[in-house]
Formats: structure tokens, sequence, C-alpha cells
């Protein structure tokens, strides 16, 4: 199979989609350049300026317009540069988008997708490098993907532009330049249904977003220790596969949760109580959640290093895990 | 007298009946309120009714509203029909939102009655992505989107207003302007006394009209509406207007922080006695018009009185249009 990077996998979805149903639209700051991290470049050459187009710097329009139009029959897919910018534009996706359907008892519905990129890009310091998942799992009307490699990227935002409902579709900026093998026919990832990346015996690590890469580097070097780990990724945290999470940790009877953002009220948090809520009886050893440090992304590259997870660490919670 | 005031004898009927339905529906909502048939909060815009009658007169039956959390008046004027709006209110499973949205949030879709925002100002940058799917979708349609003084102290004002002037949208952004917000006069909150004067930042018309003259209003917002169908953007329309009850919950019109003189000047002005300042409806017409609207709002009662309270299980519907979420 051809292999092509994340960012060239969103940008064929995107195209792909706006070829297939011209109310498919995206705007944003910086798109018709492709600017920051080149997803939207060239679209504007096959599709024009009708269908891709600049914004002024004002993320909560930007979003509001997307309520707006999606809500008229449009299918707009706004990019917010950067995730550290979507508390700016908050209202928008969790009042309105997430909520309006709902309070009008399913008059309406947004059919909206803001994409935006999240995660260490590397210097970039607190307000560009967060990881706020999190905070959008909490939110009943949205749903939240976080695709890890390009097909996932691909077709999950397939999904995402053809789904009835808002999306907030999460990157990473980290993986917009790593290839993958993509098919060059049209396929479809469907929301709710977690990936096993690879099957192993003795323990599951649910891994998010760029944490699957690292998740598979750790297995590998636990493998040749003689653990083997199943590695699976959610892909969408709303709806979250919890058959997927509860049947494999059954099989393995120990849990590892991997993820980008903070420990404190994160993603982990939530599958680590999944896990105790319904498959408790099944565990040989506690749960483990590996996330940053509680601290905002430091500058210096050093410290910055500190604060995320790495596979060195993935190895040393899951030697520690299999001595109980 | 301008072109205005000469309309028909029965259109001016028809619109003294429309400020009177506004009127007695909401004091009937307030009355329900404070007996405790109503659960939660109402912000009712008795006293407001000139600016919701005067706009729709300006509207086409497909023309579309985004409206605030003091959005009864904006419902009843796209036509929704009071029996299911008053079950709405009374939580009833009849009621246009089935129960789920209340006084803060009434929609009736099909009506062109898009959204009732409970958070303020976050209507304009919606009404800004309306306005930019009908010009999209070339239709000559026009979205008005009504938000109260206190709403151009926020961010998305100036950006809804920003993006809206600049993409040429057919928007038609309708300040009721009620001198407070909650509790707060306008002049401890805003830096200007005519919220209008803001349009000149955006290059386009802002236009101060009285809130409490429906004529004036409906020639005003005539105007805007015919700039945003004929593709010239949009207006920005300041209603002076006042509201002759509290905030909400049932609070009082006057007492902490306003005056029963102001109160009393206003209600001189009340937009059922300007409208017939001239005299042309006879005193029948007015004791007529009284009474059909009166059994309007009566049935309107009974119906939603009679009405069942939702099925429990309908708490977990139209959370999502594809409602699989959860696949465990």
């Amino acid at each position: 199979m051809r292999e092509i990077k994340y960012a060239e996998a969103l940008r064929e979805a995107l195209a792909e989609e706006m070829r297939r149903d011209e109310r498919v639209f995206v705007f944003g700051e910086d798109v018709e350049l492709g600017y920051a991290f080149t997803v939207c470049k060239g679209l504007i050459d096959e599709f024009g300026p009708e269908r891709v187009f600049d914004t002024p710097i004002c993320e909560q329009t930007i979003v509001g317009v997307a309520v707006g139009s999606s809500m008229m029959g449009m299918r707009p897919v706004p990019e917010i540069q950067f995730c550290d910018l979507l508390p700016l534009c908050m209202d928008q996706i969790c009042n309105q988008a997430a909520k309006l359907r709902y309070m009008s008892g399913g008059q309406v519905s947004f059919p909206l997708v803001v994409r935006s990129p999240a995660g260490r890009w590397g210097g970039f310091a607190a307000q560009h490098s967060q990881t706020l998942d999190a905070w959008f799992m909490n939110v009943p009307g949205l749903k939240v993907a976080v695709p890890a490699t390009p097909y996932d990227a691909k077709g999950l935002l397939k999904a995402a532009i053809r789904d009835e409902d808002p999306v907030l579709f999460i990157e990473r900026k980290l993986l917009y330049q790593i290839p993958g093998p993509v098919p060059e026919e049209e396929y479809i990832v469907s929301f709710g249904e977690a990936r096993t990346h690879r099957e192993g015996s003795d323990l599951t690590i649910v891994a998010i977003g760029r944490m699957v890469g690292i998740a598979l580097e750790a297995s590998e070097v636990l493998e040749r220790e003689g653990v083997t780990a199943t590695v699976l990724d959610p892909r969408t945290l709303i709806p979250l596969d919890k058959k997927a999470i509860l049947e494999s940790v059954t099989k393995t009877h120990r849990a590892v949760i991997v993820e980008e953002g903070p420990k404190t009220g994160g993603v982990g948090g939530e599958i680590a109580a999944l896990i105790a809520e319904e498959v408790l009886d099944s565990l040989d050893a506690p749960i483990r959640r590996i996330a940053a440090l509680d601290a905002p992304i430091p500058f210096n590259s050093a410290l910055e290093d500190s604060v995320f997870p790495n596979a060195h660490r993935v190895v040393e919670v899951v030697r520690d895990l299999m001595s109980f | 007298m301008s072109e205005i005031r000469k309309i028909s004898e029965s259109r001016l009927r028809e619109l003294y009946k429309r400020l009177l339905m506004v009127r007695r529906f909401e004091e009937k909502v307030d009355e329900l309120f404070r007996k405790g048939k109503i659960y939660g909060t109402v912000h009712v815009s008795v006293g407001q009714e000139a600016v919701a009658v005067g706009v729709a007169e300006a509207l086409r039956a497909d023309d579309l509203v985004i409206a605030t959390h003091r959005g009864h008046g904006h419902c009843l004027m796209r036509g929704a029909d009071p029996r299911l709006m008053m079950a709405e209110l009374l939580g009833k499973a009849t009621g246009l939102c089935g129960g789920k949205g209340g006084s803060m949030h009434i929609v009736d879709a099909k009506r062109g009655m898009l959204g009732a925002m409970g958070i303020v100002g976050e209507g304009m940058p919606i009404a800004a992505g309306v306005g930019l799917a009908l010009k999209m979708q070339k239709r000559e349609q026009v979205c008005v989107c009504f938000f109260g003084d206190n709403a151009s102290n926020g961010g998305p004002f100036h950006e809804s207003l920003n993006v809206s002037a600049l993409w040429k949208l057919p928007v038609v952004f309708v300040c009721e302007n009620n001198l407070y917000g909650l509790s707060v006069p306008l002049k401890k909150t805003s830096a200007v006394e005519d919220i209008a004067v803001q349009a000149k930042a955006y290059d386009i018309p802002g236009i101060v009209v009285d809130g409490m003259d429906v004529l004036a209003v409906y020639d005003e917002a005539r105007k805007a509406v015919r700039r945003a169908r004929r593709g010239k953007g949009p207006s920005l329309l300041e209603c002076k207007t006042y509201r002759f009850l509290g905030h909400s919950r049932g609070d009082p019109a006057y007492g902490p922080y306003r005056s029963k003189e102001e109160l009393v000047a206003w209600k001189k002005r009340d937009p059922l006695l300007v409208i017939n300042k001239d005299g042309r409806l006879s005193p029948e017409d007015v004791k007529e018009v009284e009474k059909e609207v009166s059994e309007m709002i009566e049935q309107a009662v009974r119906y939603a009185e009679k009405s069942p309270e939702p099925d429990a299980g309908t708490v977990l519907e139209d959370i999502y249009v594809q409602e699989r979420c959860s696949p465990s």
C-alpha cells in the first residue's frame, strides 16, 4: 500500500468530501495558504475562494459561523489553528453546537467538524502545546475524534464530515509529517470503534493520539523482555468504544492508559474509572495512568521532554505493573 | 405623517392585535410563574412588544430569526402556535421543544424561529453563520438577530458585525436596548449612549429608532431587510425600549435599581398607546381585539395545562441525530 503523511491524509479527506458534497467548505485563519500545518494547502486551487477562505482572527465567531451555517444545511469544516485556542470558542462548541439540538427537542442539528491540532510541537511553550482532549469529553451532544495514524486521520475525518452531529476533530502536531499506509480507494473509519494495533496477553495499553506510537515503541522493548502487550487506540473519545477496552482488559488482566494531556482530570482517569467500575474483579494489578505532568508546557526542550510521556516511562510503569 | 403611518386600518388593527398577543401572553406567563406553575425562570418582554412586532412585519414568511433569552415575542411573531409555546413553558410533552428548552430556549424551526439563546450575545456569530449559508446557497432570505443592549459589550457583537459586514451577509442585527443588563444600567456598562453608533466602526448603517413605536420600528426594519435581501450586507438597528416588569423570576418592576418615576414615564409611551395615538382604532375595535386575544391565550393555557408531562425515556433522546454513541 502507498504511504502518505498524516497531513496529506487529512487533505485528501477534505478534498474527497468536498468533491462528493458541494455543501462542504473549509475556512479559518490562513487556510488559503495552508498555514500553519499545511492540511488545507492547495484546496483553494481546486475548490475556489467560496469554499476555502480565510477569516479574521476571531475563534469564537469562526465556530459560531459554523454553527449557524450547519443549522442551515451546510457542512462547515472550520480550522482552529491551535487547540489552545479552543477555549476561545468553547461556548460555541459546548453550549451551542452540542446543546441546541437537545434544547429544541430535535428540531435543529449541527453537522459541523471543528478541526484543531493539539500536543507538543517543540518549543512552542504553554499556550501552543496543550492537549485539551479531556475538557471536551465532558460534553454530551459533542463527538470527539483523535486520530493517531494517517489511515485513521483520513477515514475518521471523512466519517466526521458525513456525521449529522457536531464533531471536534483533534489532530496532533507532531504526527502531521509522519507517513503511514493509506489505501487509494475510498474508505471510512466509523466512530466508536477502537483499533487494536497489536495483540499481547500480558497487559492492555490504551493509548490516545501520538501516544499510540510511543506505546508501540514501548511494547517492542517489553516484548524483548518477554512481556506482550495489547495496544488499543479508542480513536474517538466520544463515542468511546467501552466494549473493546473492557474485553481486552478482561483478557489481559492489566491496564495502562497513556495520553499526552495532563493527568489530573484527564482522559486516562475516565478510562481507568470505566475499567474499575466494570471489570475490577478481572484485574491482577492496579490500573496505571501515564500522562503529561500537571505543569504548563515549558519552553526549554529538556524541561519540555520531562513533561511529556515517552516510551521509557511506559516501559518502567509496565515493569512495575508486572511485579504484581 | 410619514408614508408608513398611512397603512390601512385593517393592517393597523392587525398590528395592534399582535402587540396585544405578545402582551397578554407574557402577562399570563408572569402570572403562571408567580403561581408556581412555571418551573425555573422566565424573562418576559412586557413593554418591548413593538420591537418583535415591528421587525416581524418587515419579514417574509421564509425569513429566519435568532432570538435572545427574552424571546417569547419573537417566537410568537414568527407565527408559532401559542398553545405549543405555552405547553413548552410548562415543560409539557406537547411543547415546541418537548419540554427540553423552556422559556429561555424556545424554538420553532419550521417557522424560521431557529433558536433563542440563553447565553448573552452568542446568537450573533450563529446569525452570521445563517447569513453565510443563505449567501452560499444563493437564497433570498434574511436572518434577523435580536440581542440586548449589554450584548454589545461582548466580543461576539464586534466579531459578528465585522464578518457580516466584510462578507456582506444578509443579516439584520436588532438591538433591543431596554437600558438595563439585569440590574445594571447601560450607562455603567457601555462607553457609548447609542449602541447604533458602533455600526460606523464596521462601515454599515446604524439606526436608532423609537422602540415603543411599532410603525417606526417596521419602517426602519424594512429598509434594513431590503438592504440585506439585495446583497448589500447587514445593518444595526437599535430600538430604544423598556421592560415594564423585572428582569426575571418575577422580580419587581422598580425598586432596587430603577425608580417608579422612570417606569411611569416609560409607561406613558406604552406601544399599545403609541400605535393608536391618532385614534384610528375605535374603542369598539380595541375591545374586540382584546376579546380575540384573551380567548387565544386562555385556550393556550388550557391546552398546556391538560397536556401530559414528557415520558421519562425522552431524556436521552435528541442528544445526537445518530444516537449510536455508546457501543457497549
